[in-house]
């Protein structure tokens, strides 16, 4: 029995706070990027994620994610269903964890993270999505994609530390670099791609309808991710403090990154830049946060504010509706921090001394990501299609998602 | 009587009420407008995507006056609202039938 630990349990307790705080940040940040027409569809997309995962969360999805294992994929649901044999031993005293946390505090992080994930997911299909399908989708996906994931990389499955790519190298995945943005970017492009273009895409200008509200969800993002990512040290020591020093200066340059790359290509940096810059920081810090140090960050999160302010364009080449760049910024944020580990982790990094190897497995790691989620995301996605149907009637689309599907206007006057 | 509608710069909403004030009107009508005339619009980009906004914000006036005051006022207005520069706006005077005073009923001139 480990003792318990009061300053790692309250920093825990800290973190998952202000990891949930994210999902409302991250509603503002979509809201205020939509028309002010579907403001209120597109946070309540993220709203009704914090609904369907806190229910399911505590009933399965910690189960899945770190009970006993079921061939490195996920974990056995019953084991621990409900929580029960996850709070108390056999005595009725709190479990507590390695690092002297309760296990039940170890719930109420992870469950933060699989709200944030699968919210962020809607930013690509903004505008014309059934709200009953998302909530549908909502459920199944957490399940089928997340919690595997969670358990494949956290909990002992197949791209862990246990798993039979650590041969090469251990794999680093600190907060979630291949769990959350590879994940829900790659869920983003599937959902585009089978959901389809808005109408108008492309043609109609589709201007971000509140910018300050960009802003401040930026700020409660990048406010969030402390819990984030310091709080995936699991206890408050050193790591903790390295891992908040790098998200903030791997921040800062990827928004100047996204800000210098938009000056030299439009002649002026935007304020959508720098909320976007910043989010592509944390984005790409998020697995590479215990592993660099505060200088090799700043060069991460630089190559991320660039590579991201680029790859937003990609959409409008290739004509799929990524409406808000789940893809330009998660996926390819996602991609370049769990990649570019390999090059600049301080043990094991390639310019370090520390060889392929890493890089080797970084790469495995993402691939894996890459195929599961299109997978899952596919199956899922073509099946909702199929059933329930994805898109609301093109002329509600036309008159504005939040009055078809929730009978409420944001404003008092819908400009476009 | 005449109304006369300017659709101005916003930046010069101050310097035409004063104008018009000076000159002796008492009573105005300003809402805020938007369009665009030979200055078309102008261009924003967002996340690499560029816009052409063609309506442009402005503010349009609107004062009663009588007959014989709708040429001069409507000078003053022009005079107060050029800057010169493309997209200083419109200026125009329209006949108007009848005015009616709410609080009293009055009619015609007298309402104005």
């Amino acid at each position: 029995m480990e003792e318990l630990n009061f300053g790692a349990t309250a920093w825990m307790l800290t973190s998952a706070s202000l990891v949930l705080l994210m999902t409302p940040g991250l509603a503002l940040f979509y809201g205020g990027m939509t028309r002010s027409k579907s403001v209120l569809n597109m946070m309540m997309m993220s709203f009704g994620a914090m609904g369907v995962i806190g229910v399911i969360y505590v009933l399965w999805g910690w189960s899945m994610s770190y009970g006993a294992d079921v061939g490195g994929i996920f974990g056995n649901p019953f084991d621990q269903f409900g929580l029960v044999g996850t709070i108390y031993d056999e005595n009725g005293e709190f479990l507590i964890d390695s690092f002297g946390v309760p296990g039940i505090v170890g719930v109420a992080f992870q469950v933060t993270f699989a709200i944030i994930t699968t919210a962020l997911i809607s930013g690509a299909i903004a505008d014309r999505t059934k709200f009953s399908s998302w909530m549908v989708f909502v459920a199944i996906w957490v399940t089928l994609a997340y919690f595997p994931m969670a358990h494949m990389v956290w909990g002992g499955g197949l791209l862990s530390g246990d798993g039979p790519f650590a041969s090469i190298a251990a794999p680093i995945d600190f907060a979630g670099g291949t769990v959350v943005h590879i994940n829900a970017g790659v869920a983003g492009l599937v959902l585009a791609l089978i959901i389809g273009k808005r109408k108008g895409f492309g043609t109609d200008p589709m201007r971000p309808h509140n910018l300050p509200l960009v802003m401040l969800g930026a700020a409660l993002l990048w406010f969030g991710w402390f819990g984030f990512n310091a709080g995936s040290a699991f206890t408050a020591d050193g790591t903790a403090g390295l891992a908040w020093v790098n998200t903030t200066s791997a921040t800062a340059a990827a928004m100047l990154g996204w800000l210098l790359t938009e000056r030299i290509k439009y002649g002026k940096g935007t304020s959508l830049g720098a909320a976007s810059g910043v989010v592509a920081g944390l984005v790409a810090i998020t697995p590479a946060a215990g592993a660099l140090n505060p200088v090799t960050s700043i060069a991460l999160g630089a190559i991320a504010g660039v590579l991201c302010a680029l790859a937003v364009g990609l959409k409008h080449r290739f004509g799929y509706d990524d409406s808000l760049d789940v893809v330009g910024v998660h996926l390819v944020g996602g991609l370049v921090g769990t990649v570019l580990i390999g090059v600049f982790a301080t043990d094991t990094g390639l310019i370090f001394g520390g060889g392929l190897n890493q890089l080797v497995v970084q790469v495995i790691i993402a691939l894996v990501a890459i195929v599961f989620s299109g997978v899952i995301t596919a199956v899922i996605g073509l099946a909702i299609k199929a059933t329930m149907g994805w898109r609301v009637p093109e002329e509600d689309e036309v008159r504005g998602i939040d009055l078809s599907e929730h009978a409420e206007t944001a404003y008092e006057e819908i400009n476009s | 009587m005449k109304l006369i509608t300017a659709v101005i710069q916003p930046h010069k909403l101050d310097e035409v009420k004063s104008a018009l004030e000076a000159a002796g009107v008492r009573g105005m009508t300003v809402s805020e407008a938007s369009g665009y005339g030979r200055q078309k619009g102008h261009t924003e980009v967002y996340r690499g995507a560029e816009y052409t906004v063609d309506l442009v914000p402005k503010v349009r006036v609107e004062v009663l006056v009588e007959d014989g005051d709708a040429t001069t006022l409507a000078g003053v207005v022009v005079s107060a609202a050029q800057s010169g520069k493309i997209g200083d706006g419109k200026v125009w005077v329209s006949p108007v039938e009848d005015v009616i005073r709410v609080r009293t009923g009055a009619s015609g001139p007298d309402a104005l």
